[in-house]
């Protein structure tokens, strides 16, 4: 009865790392039953039955999705493929699914699917594939078959609200030693913790002061030159990512966002400006809210495109000479389709640099790194696989001739950088952070010079 | 004989014109509570700006990037869609119907083009199957019902194409095509074919969680 999806049974074979085996292991037929029937009907309701009675399996999602094209066009990548393989036969057999199709399931809805909603774009309905994905995410936190590497930044943030498990003392500490490091430029540079009333609260995702310290540095630098009023705080808040947005685990992921957004509040700031990441500023702008119960952010949510793009326009940051080699500017896909701001970035690129060239497509059909939606946190185990999955990028970046790529996302940054080496394309991935950073005129603002 | 046909083009065309817009009506309401039962922030996203502007830039052929990537196949849907409901409502002989049972009446098709546009509608539904067929990623995507669908609109058309022409049989060609049409009716509520409705609600949602909140196009 139970058997397998009804797709080519030879990729369900393939094994899972030790959290994915282990938690198929420890599920009972039951277990099973109770919790796909759980996230299927009674977490959700009216929105996916009309998304799963609506489509008319009409294949135009399939153009949409880098996987199907990477994977030269193989049916089972097709988003609409994906919801076959997944929720329509989890509904078919009202939940009474293998093992074995659980493990294709994890596959697919862990690292066959970034939840860019590219193919909500290419859908002549809307439907909201990313939407259904994220619900079998859920199905698989449930059946607690989440993978190894992203369980644990979700462990993490549960334990430390961060994603790296930094330390509070190693937080403060690493402030403290960049703020240092950057007094060699500009004598008295703050990064003013705790600062309350101030203008700004600056925030950052956990890999920053765990290992990429010098964007800290880099951000101190131009709050600093542009005259900013800012802080950041020394307690659990300061970290803007969530993973657990993307493993299904609503309620840490709920509670992560509250605090963010209490460590704001507690510091009474005016609105908060966030460094160069997607999936964090997805979460703080339009997910983490919404589980608390806000239909908007309660703060003015600023992502760095935007942020930079206020200080060059405005003049606070002056370029003193523009950067030479010839770059393009990938969009990431939550803050282009997630917020549009495509177009600041591009004024920013225009401001900043001499010979830019765009990657096609772009802007809101821009095609995803590969590595978002969780994807490059699910680990080694599956560096290879996310290669092949995105061949498509490889491809795209190439036909640009471009020496320097600006990924203004830490996801992109790193998705990005591995498609590079593998496809050995000789570029050099920078945020748009690095290209100011080097181009700026390290002086402070004074208004009306 | 008489009176069963009279049954079937008289209170069975009713009867199939109330299930259809009744039953739509039924599933619209019953969607709507549920949504504001347990997904009431759906609503606090929703604009009527963004949702017509999503619709909008939907229905200008080939304007979406998505339809530019299958310009055959998206050309011959907009069509199909377009004629599907066009060639049964302005089709003389059925005005003329109408016209009998409630003295209104509107402007009718020459029944020549209505005949090729028929023909048109059927080698429509044609290419769709055989897609299903051929085109791997949508054979995949494909199950029986698919099939079942096209067929329970490809009959009344081809049934109706048969009967103009009166090729054989032409009372049974006939009743055949009016139990055929009023199926189709009646399973509009019943089936997908209810995207008709649904896809407006999902269109709308979408456009205004792009438009609205993510200040981004979605087409």
């Amino acid at each position: 009865m139970q058997d397998t999806s009804p797709m080519e049974s030879g990729q369900q074979d393939e094994k899972m790392d030790p959290a994915v085996e282990g938690g198929l292991e420890r599920l009972t037929q039951e277990k099973i039953v109770k919790g796909i029937n759980q996230v299927l009907h009674e977490e959700s309701g009216a929105r996916l039955k009309a998304y799963v009675q609506t489509c008319m399996r009409c294949g135009l999602c399939s153009e949409a999705c880098s996987y199907f094209l990477s994977n030269d066009k193989n049916p089972r990548f097709s988003p609409a493929a994906k919801i076959k393989q997944t929720i329509w036969e989890m509904l078919k057999k009202k939940g009474n699914v293998s093992k074995d199709f659980l493990r294709r399931t994890v596959r697919i809805a862990h690292l066959e699917c970034n939840v860019c909603r590219r193919c909500s774009m290419y859908c002549p309905f809307g439907i909201d594939i990313a939407y259904m994905m994220l619900l079998v995410r859920r199905i698989c936190h449930k059946l607690e078959i989440t993978p190894q590497y992203i369980q644990d930044t979700v462990n993490s943030h549960s334990a430390t609200l961060n994603q790296m498990w930094v330390k509070e003392d190693e937080w403060i500490d690493t402030l403290q030693w960049q703020e240092e490091d950057a007094r060699d430029e500009f004598e008295n540079l703050r990064i003013p913790l705790d600062k309350k009333g101030a203008d700004i609260m600056y925030s950052v995702i956990a890999p920053e002061p765990k290992f990429q310290a010098g964007l800290i540095y880099q951000a101190a630098v131009m709050m600093h030159a542009a005259g900013m009023n800012w802080t950041m705080p020394s307690c659990p808040g300061w970290d803007n990512s969530n993973m657990a947005m993307y493993t299904g685990d609503n309620e840490i992921s709920g509670r992560i966002s509250r605090t963010f957004y209490e460590a704001a509040a507690n510091l009474s700031v005016k609105r908060i400006v966030m460094g160069e990441c997607g999936h964090a500023f997805r979460s703080i702008y339009d997910v983490g809210n919404r589980w608390v119960s806000w239909s908007m952010p309660p703060f003015e949510v600023v992502h760095a495109i935007e942020f930079y793009h206020e200080l060059l326009t405005s003049g606070r940051i002056k370029i003193k000479e523009k950067f030479k080699e010839k770059v393009t500017l990938h969009d990431p896909c939550n803050v282009s389709r997630g917020r549009g701001l495509h177009d600041m970035a591009r004024t920013v690129v225009d401001m900043t640099c001499s010979d830019f060239v765009e990657m096609t497509p772009n802007r809101e059909h821009n095609y995803c790194c590969g590595a978002g939606g969780g994807v490059i946190n699910c680990g080694p185990p599956y560096k290879n696989e996310r290669m092949v999955n995105n061949r498509v990028k490889a491809e795209q970046l190439k036909a640009t001739g471009a020496n320097v790529l600006i990924a203004p996302c830490h996801n992109c940054h790193s998705g990005l950088e591995d498609i590079i080496h593998h496809y050995d394309l000789g570029m050099d991935v920078k945020f748009l952070g690095d290209i100011i950073f080097e181009c700026m005129e390290k002086k402070v603002y004074v208004p009306g010079e | 004989m008489n009176a069963f046909i009279d049954f079937i083009m008289g209170p069975m065309v009713w009867f199939s014109f109330l299930i259809c817009i009744g039953g739509l009506g039924v599933r619209a309401a019953g969607f709507i509570r549920e949504l504001k039962q347990k997904e009431p922030y759906i609503f606090s996203y929703m604009t009527v700006f963004h949702s017509l502007r999503s619709m909008g830039a939907w229905l200008i052929p080939f304007f979406p990037v998505s339809t530019r990537k299958k310009p055959f196949f998206y050309g011959i849907s907009y069509l199909f869609h377009l004629l599907l409901f066009a060639v049964p409502v302005f089709l003389s002989a059925h005005v003329v119907l109408v016209q009998e049972a409630l003295n209104i009446a509107w402007p009718v098709l020459d029944d020549h083009i209505a005949d090729t546009l028929t023909v048109f509608v059927i080698a429509a539904l044609v290419f769709f199957w055989v897609r299903r067929v051929v085109v791997p990623d949508v054979k995949f995507l494909t199950s029986s019902t698919d099939f079942f669908l096209i067929a329970v609109v490809l009959l009344p058309f081809l049934t109706g194409f048969l009967a103009y022409h009166q090729f054989f049989a032409y009372r049974w060609v006939m009743i055949v095509h009016i139990l055929c049409g009023e199926f189709m009716l009646i399973m509009i509520p019943f089936s997908r074919f209810s995207h008709m409705m649904f896809a407006l609600f999902t269109r709308a949602y979408t456009g205004s969680e792009f438009g609205n909140v993510r200040h981004a196009r979605d087409w």
